[in-house]
């Protein structure tokens, strides 16, 4: 099929792991994927994360200074000072699952799913392995292991580079 | 009448496209997909979609919040 051989290409370095910021990768991957686009995932520091085999996802408002929650009909702010309550983390997480199950949104964990159907290229960062003490076994299967070099290669030869 | 009919209302961005994408692999060459959806930016997306990947949006249209879009699998 054409749609195959669209020949361009997409890398993408994923640096973070909450909750929030799993989705642009899994989105922009899955999508460039269905396009027909041959994309590769970087997984390095906090983005390791999201390749574990049990995934525990959270947000919190610490960092996220413009963070909003939509609530009765307005939005509550929460500030970052929040994230210093007992639960509250807690609460933003399952605030923001809510609202994802609401609207429709499809959980990180069947993106990811959805990116290994599509042969979505996923290298883990050697480097964090060792930093951060994790095992391959850690890791869900179909991952390579490498290192920049490995993804300095693949992105000299794509169209689209990003850093999430 | 399109041949294969894809129900992706409540779905939110990017699951139109992705459940699109998996239907049209299923269809022959030169089969119809019809795809209905109440995401609004799934108007712009299935319009690049096919732009991209030379899919040819063949239709399109509302009826009260859900949208229509015929596709064929040309590419």
């Amino acid at each position: 099929m054409a749609d195959e051989q669209n020949a361009k290409s997409m890398s993408i370095i994923v640096t973070k792991g909450t909750l929030d910021w799993a989705y642009p990768p899994f989105i922009l991957a899955t999508t460039a994927a269905a396009m027909g686009l041959d994309v590769t995932m970087f997984f390095t520091f906090y983005g390791l994360g999201l390749l574990k085999k049990d995934m525990n996802l959270k947000v919190t408002t610490l960092g996220n200074s413009a963070m909003e929650m939509p609530m009765m009909g307005g939005h509550m702010a929460m500030p970052n000072i929040m994230a210093a309550l007992p639960g509250a983390p807690a609460l933003t997480t399952a605030m923001m699952k809510n609202l994802i199950k609401k609207k429709g949104i499809a959980s990180v964990e069947e993106l990811r799913e959805m990116a290994i159907e599509s042969d979505v290229n996923m290298i883990a960062c050697q480097m964090t392995l060792d930093l951060f003490e994790y095992k391959r076994e850690d890791l869900i299967d179909g991952v390579a292991i490498g290192g920049a070099a490995s993804w300095v290669e693949i992105a000299t030869k794509s169209e689209i580079n990003l850093y999430i | 009448m399109a041949d294969v009919t894809l129900d992706a209302k409540g779905l939110n961005c990017p699951l139109p496209i992705l459940r699109a994408k998996k239907a049209l692999k299923d269809l022959p060459t030169g089969g119809t997909l019809e795809i209905q959806a109440t995401d609004p930016g799934a108007v712009k997306d299935f319009e690049a979609f096919c732009r991209t990947t030379g899919n040819e949006l063949m239709e399109s249209h509302q009826e009260g919040n859900v949208y229509f879009f015929t596709i064929k699998h040309t590419a």
